[in-house]
């Protein structure tokens, strides 16, 4: 019996091993520019532009913005720089709880928490903001980059994110999202969308992460996600060692990710480069799957099952070569040789037998299409332990009516 | 008109602190004035802080933990108005009340630029004439909460050398201060906030992003209070000044989280997250999105982090996999996260450069008590 858990064990090792020692704090004399802004913030007016100017600025505590109306902006992602070496304070580099917020072309580096975190508000723009933590990856660099949280209206376009110890880019509990052309590299998850509704990820260049694009459901949360499109992304190469910290939901995504849903429902992937990714080019999954414990009470409004999935016209090559983890290696050595590959498609084959027809299969509607140029899938009959492992694809072969567009509305249409 | 003095019949020492002051002055919320004694809530000389007439000082049973810190509490209101008790037990303030928090510590000694301070679980020492003696006592800040009728707004001052006057420092400060307890020097930064990140904990309801006092509610200040100079609770002495209405003498019982005899353990370490975590940990908290409610009114379940699996924790799970793992605070992310200093792992946020011994033990001794797996 193979067990084929998606806990990735080789990411026990790396945790707590690390050691540092805590940059230098700035001087209060280069701290100028931190009163400068923080005031600036504080006293801030719908309406308002804060320019940051280019430079590296030093701040040693978080920053927050609690007014609506605001737009900062940089001379550059490059030039404009927030540098948080050494904060003492503040579990994000700027905090945002405010609508109609625009900040772009600046960057925010080595914060110790998050870097942008923007906290319940609609129309929000994100734009050529880049967040890194310059170290490249860590377990103790800040969990995320880019964090819009319990967001409506929201573009968060052209920007940069690297080495995020969770999610490069995670969007999380949103409503009417477009994630475009951003490029997300080195972060555990490059880009992540969970328990959102109608996001749209298209033109993102998402490499060398451990997992590239995620589409997550978790429990407990006000809403749960569903009806996002992911296209026309480049998801290449994701092999980077998981450096999260365990506990963390990231932390069970196996290295050599390219795309994976877990428990989301109407999910369309197509049009998408996905190679290289060694443990499986596309990764879809139930929470069940995933190793964490505490499954037992999810809580009677949580759906674990990914549902209403549909594949068609990526670009697959190369990926499966070399998953990650003990289970997953041994189970490729065993179906496919040393020197063969997992199928472009790894699903735990969990499903809801609540939703089957008369035959035990699930009903179509619900069901994982694949209609991508004979990609394999391989079924891991998880549920029971993995007794019968399936690869194909004629029990994928479906078709789902496409999601409509994500329509921005005004005034970010 | 309702007027302190009538206490005088209730035993209180309050004949020593009537002075000829001026008369406390509601400003403008877009114009707080630079300096705290123009507010004439409060004046201090180097030797003594001392308060305007119709400045109340109170006192929480289980207070939020700031370093450390000792906090003066004050509320005044205007004329005759009155503070609205309400079935809840959350107290509804007129317009123009001003409430002031002093932070301040036993003072040890100054050297080398650091200001060393002694480190002890403690409320407010106020001498008999209720005035706080500043050869004991050293202030860092005082946090003054205004209601206007649009809501409340925040002021944070810090306090000169001279301990004579405090500055408005709306970007907030930061002192290095040396906590030292027995033989134990435990260097650290005290960060006063600035007024954007006083929201951070006083906007309890993140979606309305409205002010409010936190502290100052029925369970919190029902408990006696020396300056009142008898052994009743706050609330009756508020409402027999005719301050407080609508109280029928029923509040919900105080808990004092650092007593032990007074409550179980259970209500202990309840009170202790309620006023440390509950101002974002509650369902329509800042902290909403992690769906973790610490609010002393929360059922103890699954939400209350029993058996919870983090949502974005980031490296604040410490590698554990519960929130509270009951029987097992070694494994418990609760534990983890007010063990540590580090921002991104610390909680609570805000206010925290320290590791609150005496919290982490009460909250530890819970859940090593408690029944049942996960």
């Amino acid at each position: 019996v193979v067990k084929l858990k998606f806990l990735s064990l080789s990411v026990l090792v790396l945790v707590g091993a690390c050691s540092k020692d805590s940059p230098e704090p700035p001087d209060a004399a280069s701290l100028d520019y931190q009163k400068q802004l923080q005031t600036q913030l504080i006293t801030a007016k719908p309406g308002d532009v804060i320019v940051v100017p280019a430079g590296v600025h030093p701040i040693n505590r978080g920053l927050s913005l609690n007014v609506s109306g605001v737009t900062i902006r940089g001379e550059g992602m490059d030039k404009s720089i927030l540098s948080f070496k050494g904060q003492l304070q503040g579990a994000e580099g700027l905090l945002v709880s405010a609508s109609d917020f625009t900040i772009e072309d600046l960057a925010i580096e080595d914060t110790a928490g998050d870097a942008l975190k923007i906290n319940e508000g609609s129309n929000i723009v994100i734009r050529r903001v880049r967040t890194e933590w310059t170290n490249g990856p860590d377990e103790k660099n800040g969990a995320y980059g880019i964090y819009p949280v319990q967001t409506e209206n929201v573009l968060l376009e052209e920007s940069v994110a690297i080495g995020a110890s969770d999610a490069g880019i995670y969007v999380g509990q949103s409503r009417n999202v477009v994630v475009r052309n951003n490029r997300a590299e080195r972060n555990v998850a490059g880009i992540e969308i969970e328990n959102t509704f109608f996001a749209d990820v298209y033109g993102n260049v998402t490499n060398e992460n451990t997992g590239g694009i995620l589409v997550f459901n978790m429990p407990d949360l006000p809403q749960p996600g569903h009806s996002t499109r992911v296209y026309q992304n480049t998801v290449v190469g994701n092999n980077t060692d998981n450096f999260g910290a365990e506990g963390t939901p990231v932390a069970s995504v196996p290295a050599g990710s390219g795309i994976v849903i877990n428990s989301n429902d109407r999910v369309e992937i197509f049009d998408n480069e996905i190679a290289d990714n060694d443990t499986a080019n596309i990764i879809i999954s139930s929470y069940y799957a995933t190793g964490w414990e505490g499954i037992r009470d999810m809580g009677d409004a949580y759906d674990p099952y990914p549902e209403t999935i549909y594949i068609y016209g990526n670009r697959l090559s190369g990926g499966g070569s070399s998953p990650d983890g003990l289970d997953l290696k041994a189970l490729k050595v065993a179906m496919f040789g040393l020197t063969g590959s997992l199928p472009d498609v790894l699903w735990d084959g969990y499903f809801n037998v609540d939703k089957v027809d008369v035959d035990g299969n699930l009903l179509t509607e619900y069901a994982i299409c694949v209609d991508n140029d004979g990609a394999q899938v391989l079924n891991a009959d998880l549920p029971n332990g993995s007794a019968d492992i399936v690869v194909g694809a004629a029990q994928h072969s479906c078709q789902h009516e496409k999601l409509p567009p994500v329509v921005l509305a005004a005034p970010l249409g | 008109m309702r007027s302190i003095f009538g206490l005088i019949a209730l035993g209180a020492l309050l004949v020593a602190c009537e002075t000829a002051s001026r008369p406390v002055v509601l400003h403008a919320a877009d114009n707080p004035p630079a300096l705290l004694s123009d507010w004439g809530l409060m004046s201090a000389d180097g030797s003594s802080l001392e308060f305007n007439d119709g400045v109340v000082p109170y006192e929480l049973n289980s207070p939020l933990f700031s370093d450390y810190a000792l906090k003066l509490r004050t509320v005044w209101m205007p004329g005759d108005t009155i503070v609205d008790y309400k079935d809840d037990g959350d107290l509804d303030f007129p317009v123009g009340t001003i409430i002031s928090k002093t932070f301040h510590y036993e003072k040890l000694k100054e050297s080398d630029g650091l200001l060393y301070v002694h480190q002890e679980e403690g409320e407010a020492t106020l001498k008999n004439d209720g005035s706080l003696d500043l050869h004991t006592y050293v202030m860092i800040e005082t946090r003054l909460l205004v209601k206007y009728a649009d809501g409340w707004r925040a002021f944070p001052y810090v306090w000169n050398s001279s301990q004579d006057e405090a500055t408005l420092e709306i970007a907030g400060d930061q002192r290095d201060i040396v906590l030292v307890q027995g033989d134990t020097n435990e260097r650290i930064t005290y960060v006063v906030p600035d007024a954007n990140q006083c929201a951070g904990c006083h906007v309890t309801d993140h979606t309305a992003k409205k002010l409010r006092p936190i502290g100052p509610k029925g369970w919190q200040l029902n408990r006696d209070f020396s300056w009142w100079g008898n052994s009743e609770s706050q609330l009756v002495n508020w409402a027999a000044i005719g301050m407080l209405g609508g109280y029928d003498g029923t509040a919900p019982q105080g808990v004092r989280w650092l007593s032990p005899g007074d409550a179980t353990l259970e209500d202990r370490a309840r009170a202790y997250l309620d006023a440390n975590c509950a101002h974002c940990h509650n369902p329509k908290g800042a902290a909403d999105t992690s769906a973790l409610h610490l609010n002393i009114d929360a059922p103890l379940d699954r939400l209350y982090g029993i058996c919870k699996t983090p949502v974005a924790v980031g490296r604040g799970s410490g590698d554990r996999p519960y929130d509270i793992y009951p029987g097992r605070p070694q494994d418990s992310i609760l534990v983890f996260r007010l063990q540590h200093t580090d921002p991104a792992i610390a909680m609570p946020e805000l206010g925290r450069s320290a590791i609150h011994a005496e919290g982490v033990k009460v909250i530890s001794d819970w859940i090593a008590a408690m029944n049942g797996a996960c």
